[in-house]
């Protein structure tokens, strides 16, 4: 399997007056073609900010450093010009909010169509035409009548298929989805999933879906990397991570969070602590004065990302951890198979 | 019901932190701002001299020195800034002017805050019809022409520098309500006036615990380019003729001598005119300084 | 069988909007509350959940009568709300608090983190004088796990979930009877939700507070609550107790809001039946007529634009109330 994108030894800092920020910390990681990754994490965890320096959208106080292929071009450090040709027609990126990412002041049409006209050398007809397409595609209804109006005049979840639908004119490779549904209704975030669950399957493109609701993950991801304070803790197969978490983190986060179809109202199994501050983070392991495992050595050594063993685990499963191996179980709260979750 | 248990007491023994509030952030990021902090040593360079004024020449400022109309700088004589066309030594003349200008903007600011920001955080609070009312009697204000009535004013009752700083106080408090007005109008959406308003707290507290505290940031920016501003006009009004009375003098009197003999006597109008301009430049840079300062938007 | 604490009936919050251009514009009632009824005991959580629209916000405010209510009864105590004048209705406020969404934006940032405790003490209880009052306040910062000696600092200085433990401090500073929860934890991070979701339920115990918990996040509601309330543009279509709400959802739009919730169980997750609805949340300026849930139900007819469905019980005496026609089928 080819990789699209392979990412090396990423590290993001920014320069602030109170101190530097140490944003993204060696990350590596790799994405196939057509394979969705969910990247989990809270705020702070470095997730968005990982893909804002591939797509060279850091604020102007930040540096990146490391190796980032898309198949085998070398992106990081590309001049603006040459980094364009890749933005938004082999590597698209939606954001959280499409409202501030859609101009206010230009209609649809001609947001869509002018991607065409520079990036694919459409003429103005044929690109109104694949613009309406593809609107009707992804579920707008009657696309070719609402597609000259302004985007507020759509609601909150027709924006969000505008948005996904702007970013898969050129075909990419690639999609890296930022929140894309955290600031939907539930029951439009379902058809939005629904959504890019078709896509990936019809056009094969790639996903990186980048949030912290581990039930999207669940659902759409083939992969899952876990991040906390700029580091990958913990990477592998989505079944994986979500049975058998190795990192404490992880199982914290699984542990903590109420689930609907949960029985019983006892106490959630919540982590203590708060984030760490990244502009001051403690020796060792970020984590360890959250943790419940933690040791000496996670005092003084920050665990880097190291593979586990393949016969015991499977293929491509690593985690920061310096525990060998995780004996917490998930809290099998006994869960209900009834009514609608059948 | 209240009651307080005895491990509470147990609790007041041990030390507690001091907080850093917003005011203190500002106060450093202003500090940082080399251009404001320059234009701060400037102005109190400024005003110290112009405080000490009688002590920095041995000229008195209203002294006539018939040997020495309009003349030139001349260290031996401790004319520093040369003479105007009556005699007097123009460097102690520009240090008194400096008094009346910084005086005259800094207490017209001063009257145009205190009226602009009740009127403007009391409409602003009330809202609705008495909000409406209220501004529209101050957008009526607005077109009205403020120079002839500053110069009626001056006309009717004579050069007196008391009146001028009440009418210029009186102008600027218009546009000092519509800041606050606005200001309180995005500040009274807040979550935590409706926290306050939730936990029974007084209409009249609330705009003194938690409106007014939370719209002076950008009250005091203001205010920096307002005095700016007054001097300016008062050097105009002075420039026209109508500013205070002599011998007291202003910026703007000398200014306005020293522009009619600009190319026999070019001292005169240098020098009260750079240290206008430095004036003008420092409270704009610490106005701006200010503003960035106090924006919660850098954090 | 404990008396009712709260008796909510009917009640409705419109609001004229006026719509059009300058010259042929024209007012709109925005119905944002359009007639809803419950109960609430001592000691209890009312889940209210809804979308965006559904008016859930709006509710919980006009409770406390922060938004005027312009219609129906809200009945506390025995004491009809909406009948007290400001004065009166002041006072009621010791027993009545809330708590917001976003946590610092609910914090006076020029006040330090004990004066913003102690307020409701200096409106309520200013006999207990300053050493009392800071007495308090620290018992109180301490009860929601906040170190006492932070006294003195500001709210910018606190993190996310820190600053809400400010807030429900001064929510319950006088110890009042129930607690209007606008989205709580919504803008927090997800690995401190679970810290203040645990906070609220032990206070509750502790207190014996009834609390009106209102989210979007079904996963959270279904966890702390007693009964829960689904609300649509303003109107009730189901309520019910906690178990029997989520085994047996009667309304389609329940049916479809448990079932779009993701859960964070990939077997599971991709094994489910999805009842996935169409369209888009019409607008609350132009509601459908009859049941408004109709242009986005599965199971519509005639019936449902002609009738408004009623909230009727649904037989199996679990004070389980549906608003459908054909909850049935």
């Amino acid at each position: 399997m080819t990789a699209v994108l392979d990412v090396r030894n990423l590290d993001t800092r920014f320069a602030t007056p109170d101190g530097e920020v140490h944003a993204v910390n060696d990350v590596s990681f790799h994405i196939d073609e057509g394979e969705s990754v969910g990247i989990v994490g809270e705020s702070g965890s470095g997730k968005t900010q990982i893909f804002l320096s591939i797509m060279g959208l850091l604020a102007r106080n930040g540096r990146a450093g490391g190796e980032v292929h898309y198949r085998d071009k070398q992106l990081l450090g590309l001049p603006r010009r040459e980094l364009n040709k890749f933005r938004g027609v082999t590597l698209s990126m939606i954001f959280q909010d499409p409202m501030t990412s859609l101009n206010p002041y230009l209609r649809i049409s001609r947001q869509m169509t002018e991607v065409l006209v520079e990036h694919k050398g459409f003429d103005e007809a044929a690109a109104r035409k694949r613009s309406i397409a593809l609107l009707d595609r992804v579920g707008i209804p009657s696309a070719g009548q609402r597609f000259d109006l302004y985007p507020h005049e759509f609601s909150g979840g027709m924006r969000q298929r505008v948005m996904i639908a702007m970013a898969l004119l050129c075909e990419p490779d690639l999609l890296i989805a930022d929140e894309p549904t955290t600031a939907l209704d539930v029951t439009i975030q379902a058809q939005i999933l629904e959504l890019l669950a078709d896509l990936k399957r019809d056009f094969g493109t790639a996903i990186i879906l980048i949030t912290h609701d581990l039930g999207v993950v669940a659902g759409l991801c083939d992969r899952v990397m876990v991040m906390y304070a700029g580091r990958v803790v913990e990477k592998g197969p989505v079944r994986d991570i979500f049975y058998r978490p190795q990192h404490p983190y992880t199982l914290g986060l699984l542990n903590s969070m109420p689930r609907i179809d949960a029985q019983g109202a006892s106490e959630l199994a919540a982590i203590p602590g708060q984030p760490p501050n990244l502009q001051n983070l403690p020796q060792g392991c970020a984590y360890r004065d959250r943790c419940p495992y933690a040791f000496e050595r996670c005092r003084v050594d920050d665990p880097a990302l190291r593979p586990l063993d393949p016969a015991q685990w499977g293929a491509a499963r690593e985690k920061a951890c310096h525990l060998e191996r995780l004996e917490g179980r998930r809290q099998e709260a006994p869960t209900l198979n009834g009514g609608v979750l059948a | 019901m209240i009651h307080t248990s005895a491990a509470s007491d147990g609790l007041a023994r041990v030390e507690e932190f001091e907080g850093r509030s917003l005011w203190q952030d500002a106060r450093t990021r202003l500090f940082r701002n080399k251009a404001a902090v320059a234009s701060m040593v400037v102005l109190g360079i400024i005003a110290t001299m112009a405080v000490l004024a009688p002590y920095l020449s041995p000229h008195p400022y209203d002294e006539l020195y018939w040997e020495r109309i309009q003349a030139p700088p001349d260290f031996e004589n401790a004319h520093w800034f040369g003479t105007d066309g009556n005699g007097r030594d123009l460097f102690v003349r520009t240090l008194y002017g400096a008094r009346v200008s910084l005086l005259v903007g800094i207490l017209a600011t001063t009257v145009s805050l205190v009226i602009g920001v009740t009127y403007g955080a009391v409409a602003g609070f009330l809202g609705g019809r008495i909000d409406n009312l209220m501004m529209r009697f101050v957008d009526v204000m607005y077109s009205l022409p403020f120079m002839f009535f500053v110069i009626l004013l001056m006309v009717i009752f004579g050069r007196n520098i008391f009146l001028i700083f009440v009418a210029l106080g009186a102008v600027e408090w218009l546009t000092m309500a519509r800041i606050v007005r606005g200001q309180t109008l995005s500040v009274k959406r807040k979550d935590f006036i409706e926290a306050a308003h939730a936990g029974g707290v007084s209409n009249t507290k609330i705009i003194f615990r938690h409106i007014i505290p939370n719209v002076l940031g950008p009250v005091i920016v203001y205010m920096t380019l307002t005095i700016p501003q007054v001097i300016l006009t008062e050097s105009f009004i002075s420039f026209l003729g109508l500013g205070v009375q002599e011998p007291l003098t202003s910026w703007g009197v000398l200014i306005a001598e020293g522009a009619r003999v600009m190319e026999q006597a070019p001292w005169m109008l240098i020098f009260p005119a750079s240290f206008l301009a430095l004036t003008l430049f420092a409270f704009n840079f610490i106005g701006d300084g200010l503003r960035d300062a106090l924006d919660p938007k850098d954090r | 069988m404990s008396e009712s604490l709260l008796s909510v009936r009917d009640l409705k919050v419109h609001f004229e909007v006026r719509v059009g251009g300058l010259f042929a514009g024209r007012y709109l009632p925005l119905k944002a509350v359009d007639g809803v009824s419950f109960e609430l005991k001592a000691g209890e959580t009312l889940g209210i959940v809804g979308e965006s629209g559904c008016g859930k916000s709006t509710l919980g405010r006009a409770i406390l009568r922060l938004i005027e209510p312009t219609g129906g009864r809200c009945v506390w105590l025995g004491e009809e709300l909406s009948s007290l004048n400001a004065q009166a209705m002041r006072a009621k406020r010791q027993d009545m608090q809330i708590i917001f969404q976003d946590p610092l934006a609910s914090l006076n940032p020029r006040m330090t983190v004990g004066e913003i405790i102690a307020e409701p003490l200096r409106t309520f209880a200013p006999g207990i004088g300053r050493d009392g009052m800071k007495a308090r306040v620290k018992e109180l910062m301490a009860k929601v796990g906040l170190l006492p000696q932070m006294i003195n600092r500001y709210p910018h200085e606190f993190s996310g979930g820190q600053c809400q433990r400010i807030g429900i401090a001064r929510a319950m500073v006088l110890d009042p009877k129930l607690i209007v929860c606008d989205e709580p934890v919504s803008a927090l991070d997800v690995s401190i939700r679970a810290q203040i979701v645990n906070l609220l339920m032990r206070l509750q115990q502790e207190f014996g507070l009834s609390l009106l918990f209102i989210s979007h996040d079904l996963s959270v509601v279904r966890h702390i609550s007693h009964r829960i309330m689904v609300l649509y543009l303003g109107r009730v279509m189901e309520i019910a107790d906690r178990e029997s709400i989520y085994l047996h959802p009667r309304h389609p739009y329940t049916q479809a809001l448990i079932s779009a919730v993701p859960v964070p169980d990939p077997d599971k997750e991709r094994a489910k039946r999805r009842l996935v609805l169409q369209g888009d949340l019409p607008s609350p300026l132009a509601p459908p007529s009859g049941c408004v849930f109709r242009t986005r139900c599965p199971k519509a007819t005639g019936l449902c634009a002609e009738e408004i469905p009623v909230l009727e019980e649904d037989g199996t005496g679990n004070r389980h109330r549906v608003a459908c026609h054909h909850w049935r089928e």
